[in-house]
């Protein structure tokens, strides 16, 4: 089975250094590390935003960077999902309209409404799906920033610090509800973050980040769960 | 210009003739100039805030020319470029059938050269402020450039462009210098600064006052319309 | 070009602004000096030179006034806390967009000795203030004032105030953080506004006009000169004079903008 994600990459930015290389599984995978390690420059270089020095980023057996061969896939042609620590969603339209804009697979303005739709029920947010996004609560907005991310059907979907800017009272229920809706999705995930709770209880797989290298690579230990949905008395592992 | 409004409704609101022509002239003259303004002045500032390529900085400096150089001196450009031999006075001659000089067209065209400016630099600096991870997820949700920035960019951008479009409208109404170089005050197209300049010089006082005064109504509605529009300074 | 860049980035800000204020000044000169010569013509030196020096008569001093009344003002507007700021702001941005011929109109009443304004300032001033260069320099003033205020208030604005409480716990009064500390990290936007602003002062047509009079050799300034000599030859050496200043000026205005960016 093709890994998800294989990154090999250096890249340096005035002083700082970037040299990283991991793969990532189906599932959750988190970069832990402090502010300034480089993980959201890992993210950006993920997504086709910036270009690497050296190196190689492989999604779902697809080269889309490699520096020695130039190639270099757009941004818009990854098919990949963002979700970013302000939400950044677009002030002058509706949380519906937004998550609609992401939607690739169908053309036609109902028919991404309707995806649309369908995801925004997904992360619990179909209730304020008319209004505007100024009107929300950092919470509300986070699960429109999800749905988004999602909606477009990515082969991976990135999140950069989703929670950091979230009260605490509100973080462990968004964050329960982003592995929850990931996993269920099957979509391969990579999560940022520098709070090590977070990275615990959110990820599948840790990759420890310090001053721009991989410092290490830890499997969470899951307790087995049954699948809420199929009703199988055989329980199955999240994968 | 002024068959637009029956004049038994002018006589009825009280506004003699005196003020509508010079007024109606100006407003059709600076909205003309404005509409092109704002279309050019929007794109070339988006492309001067978003471009990457050399010589962003001379580009903007020389269509930011007028607002330093005198109007006599855009004035005298425009009269020998568009009236004076030359290419353009033919490109003129063979669209218009003749020059454009001492005419409305040449008014619009005077206008334009120096409104230009202020719609550029404010439209310039609005778009460089807009927050780039905004375009940064559009492109990863899979957006066009042409979308992103219809859809994301120039909206997230609005506020300092309409200013810009206003400042350029104010800037448009408010020209004299090169407007009467290009047209000679001709009656039939006086502007309203340059029948104030009449009114004062053949010593109409009333007719001075009440010019003088629709004329800072107006510039003042402008600027108060542009300073709640927030805080976008190009300078 | 690469070599030029690094060798700008290692220039100290203080440095370079310096040099970009030097590179004006020498270009307002130089624009007189290369348009002489590439008129060629020695006998153009009496007619454009009366009309340019009574331009630097009018403007040197107009932004000089309108440099201190418009950082003092912007100051004011940038750190006041009072009802009406943006009201004041929008009244002294006026001369922006108003027409030149209403800003005459209404210097005019004010400045006329027949008027009870212009009288009574007459009077308490000495000399008549209208048709002469004072009238003139009022007029460049009223020109570039609101340029000068408010690229100082955006200036000032952008000012880091922990900058300045940290002056001020060092025990520094007010009125000497302002002179040593904000005013001088606002020194680029204050000298972009001072540029432009004298830009607007030697370019100051309509109210100069009306308020000056047009008079051959006393209020005729360079750029009512080149009206006066549409068809003569000195006319190029003036356009070529004002052109220069104002590519001068705005490539200043330009450098010094693009500072931080």
């Amino acid at each position: 089975m093709t890994a998800a994600l294989e990154v090999t990459i250096a890249r340096e930015i005035g002083e700082f250094e970037l040299d990283v290389a991991f793969t990532v599984e189906s599932g959750m995978s988190v970069l832990f590390g402090p502010s300034g390690a480089g993980k959201s420059l890992t993210l950006s270089l993920i997504a086709g935003l910036i270009r690497p020095d050296t190196g190689t980023v492989v999604i779902n057996g697809r080269v889309v960077t490699d520096c020695d061969r130039r190639i270099h896939v757009s941004p818009q042609e990854r098919r990949i999902g963002m979700v970013f620590q302000d939400g950044l969603l677009l002030p002058h339209r509706s949380v519906l309209d937004n998550v609609a804009l992401a939607v690739r697979q169908a053309s036609g303005r109902r028919a991404r409404r309707v995806v649309a739709r369908s995801w925004l029920e997904r992360v619990g947010a179909e209730g304020f799906a008319d209004r505007r996004p100024g009107s929300l609560s950092g919470g509300q907005r986070q699960r429109v920033a999800l749905a988004r991310g999602l909606a477009g059907d990515p082969a991976l979907v990135l999140l950069d610090e989703p929670l950091s800017s979230l009260d605490s009272a509100v973080r462990g229920e968004l964050g329960s509800l982003i592995r929850g809706v990931i996993i269920s999705s099957g979509i391969p995930a990579v999560l940022v973050t520098h709070d090590a709770e977070e990275a615990e209880e959110l990820g599948d797989v840790v990759i420890a980040y310090n001053d721009g290298r991989v410092t290490g690579r830890r499997i969470v230990e899951r307790p087995v769960r049954p699948e809420p949905q199929r009703g199988a008395p055989e329980s199955t592992e999240p994968a | 210009m002024s068959g637009l409004v029956p004049q038994s409704w002018l006589n009825r609101l009280g506004i003699p003739p005196w003020v509508w022509n010079p007024l109606s002239v100006s407003l059709h003259a600076a909205f003309d100039a404005t509409v092109v303004v704002a279309v050019v002045g929007v794109a070339l500032g988006y492309l001067l805030a978003k471009g990457r390529f050399p010589g962003r900085g001379a580009i903007e400096t020389v269509f930011s020319l007028p607002m330093a150089l005198p109007p006599t001196v855009v004035g005298y450009y425009l009269l020998t470029r568009l009236g004076g031999p030359g290419p353009i006075r033919n490109a003129e001659v063979h669209l218009f059938g003749h020059p454009l000089t001492f005419t409305f067209t040449g008014i619009v065209i005077a206008q334009i050269v120096e409104s230009f400016p202020y719609c550029l630099r404010f439209s310039r600096t609005a778009i460089s402020v807009v927050d780039p991870r905004f375009e940064q997820a559009a492109r990863a949700m899979g957006l066009s450039r042409w979308r992103i920035a219809l859809v994301v960019t120039l909206p997230l951008a609005r506020r300092g462009i309409v200013a810009g479009v206003a400042m350029a409208f104010g800037r448009a109404l408010g020209d004299f210098g090169a407007t009467m170089i290009v047209s000679g005050s001709v009656p039939m197209a006086t502007t309203m600064p340059i029948a104030l300049y009449n009114a004062v010089f053949y010593g109409s006082h009333e007719q001075a006052m009440v010019l003088a005064l629709v004329q800072l109504g107006a510039a003042l509605a402008i600027l108060l319309g542009v300073s709640r529009l927030g805080k976008v300074r190009p300078w | 070009m690469k070599r030029g860049a690094v060798f700008a980035r290692t220039l100290g800000s203080r440095h370079k602004t310096a040099i970009i204020v030097a590179t004006v000044v020498v270009g307002f000169g130089l624009g007189f000096g290369v348009a002489h010569l590439m008129a060629g013509s020695i006998a153009y030196w009496g007619v454009v030179s009366g009309p340019f020096f009574l331009t630097l008569r009018v403007a040197i001093p107009a932004t000089v006034i309108a440099g201190i009344t418009g950082v003092a003002s912007g100051y004011v507007l940038a750190k006041g806390r009072f009802p009406g700021r943006d009201v004041l702001e929008t009244l002294g941005s006026l001369p922006i967009i108003l027409p030149p011929t209403v800003v005459g109109y209404y210097l005019l009443e004010v400045l006329s000795p027949g008027t009870q304004v212009g009288g009574f300032l007459t009077r308490v001033v000495g000399h008549v203030l209208v048709y002469n260069v004072t009238g003139c320099i009022v007029a460049a003033t009223v020109a570039a004032y609101p340029f000068c205020m408010r690229a100082a208030r955006t200036a000032i604005e952008g000012v880091d105030p922990l900058v300045e409480q940290a002056a001020r716990t060092l025990g520094l009064p007010n009125w000497r953080v302002a002179l040593q500390v904000t005013l001088p990290l606002a020194r680029r936007g204050i000298a972009a506004g001072l540029t432009i602003g004298s830009a607007r002062a030697i370019g100051e047509y309509g109210a100069t006009l009306m308020v000056g009079g047009d008079i051959n050799g006393k209020t005729r300034t360079l750029s009512l000169a080149i009206l006066d000599s549409f068809t003569t030859p000195e006319r190029n050496t003036m356009l070529l004079i004002l052109v220069l200043m104002a590519v001068t000026a705005m490539t200043g205005v330009g450098l010094l903008s693009r500072s931080r960016t």
